[in-house]
């Protein structure tokens, strides 16, 4: 059995590292169209590596903004990652060192996702999808970020190929599985309205973070047990 | 200095400042996970920012809201994986169905 959910957290982290890697593309091309160089284009996604923190910040510059409106653009977007390390802490402790440094650097979306869609009480499968995800998106999105970098908008747009659903699908394919209670079922919900409700309104960043508030106002009084998705 | 210059060194301050908010989640004292109410909100908040997530990847086009080729395959995932549909299916049929969509012409 130990194989197999390993099988499944390495398969759930390859396809998620080439679906989110393709993106680097439009990333690459993107960045300099605003004006940043090849090397800066690698250099934010070695450094960064956050996909909407990226976005963000070359968003700034191409829009004529300063260097420090990108900078807290990008970090504001980045919010949400600290969340994912106190979400990720009980699957990866104990870590310290390089470990620790090496582990916060690939804690992103994708990877938190694939880790906590594992079976709970499956720790092995949990680091597993962490550590494939993190490292495999990593290398794939860097790599694509140069091929997009380079090739600029004769690509064409990942939109095309439906690349981009394909993302917002594995994303509801990883949270499905924690969604077994009536009370997440209603945190998801909630949070997705409230993203939405805040999207023309709330500055790029704000409404995935405010969802935050919902899942506060969930765990802050006392659910049973069986309805905290683990 | 130079525009490029300073480009360069906000980039450095941008990656510092990401991994720096990456590290902070990972050194919250032992003490505060075990508080079982932090232990509670911490479960919930990845499903809350994830759920977020899906939504704002669905519906978003910048700032506004839009009904176009996404919401269609996302309602096709949704029901592979109510029929629990191998994780790469729903995938790779999400992308298939937005694809189809956009080169007949819609969304």
């Amino acid at each position: 059995m130990a194989g197999v959910s390993l099988d499944t957290a390495r398969q759930h982290a390859l396809s998620v590292s080439l679906a989110t890697g393709a993106y680097g593309l439009s990333f690459g091309a993107l960045s300099v169209a605003a004006g940043l160089d090849v090397w800066q284009t690698l250099a934010l996604s070695l450094l960064v590596f956050s996909g909407g923190s990226q976005f963000a910040f070359v968003g700034v510059l191409g829009a004529g903004g300063g260097p420090w409106a990108a900078v807290a653009t990008s970090t504001f977007v980045g919010i949400r990652n600290g969340f994912y390390g106190v979400g990720l802490a009980p699957v990866l402790r104990p870590m310290r060192g390089w470990r620790r440094a090496w582990a916060a650097q690939v804690t992103i979306d994708e990877s938190t996702a694939v880790a906590l869609a594992q079976p709970h009480d499956d720790l092995e499968a949990r680091r597993t999808g962490f550590w494939w995800t993190g490292v495999g998106v990593f290398l794939a999105w860097n790599a694509i970020t140069v091929v997009g970098a380079l090739l600029g908008s004769r690509l064409g747009d990942p939109a095309d190929w439906g690349l981009d659903a394909a993302a917002a699908a594995a994303f509801l394919a990883l949270v499905w599985p924690r969604l077994a209670s009536r009370r997440a079922q209603a945190v998801a919900g909630a949070s997705a309205v409230v993203a939405l409700a805040l999207t023309p309104v709330a500055p790029a960043g704000v409404p995935v973070l405010a969802a935050a508030a919902v899942a506060i106002v969930a765990g802050w009084g006392h659910p049973r047990p069986e309805e905290v998705p683990e | 200095m130079s525009a490029y210059v300073w480009t360069w060194i906000a980039i450095a301050a941008a990656g510092l400042a990401a991994w720096a908010t990456k590290l902070a989640g990972h050194t919250v004292p032992e003490a505060w996970l075990d508080n079982p109410r932090v232990h509670r909100v911490a479960a919930f908040v990845t499903v809350a920012l994830l759920s977020a997530l899906v939504a704002v990847q669905t519906f978003g086009s910048g700032r506004g809201l839009t009904v176009d080729a996404r919401v269609a395959a996302l309602a096709v995932a949704a029901v592979l994986l109510w029929r629990r549909a191998p994780f790469i299916v729903v995938v790779a049929v999400a992308a298939l169905v937005a694809a189809g969509l956009r080169a007949l012409g819609w969304g």
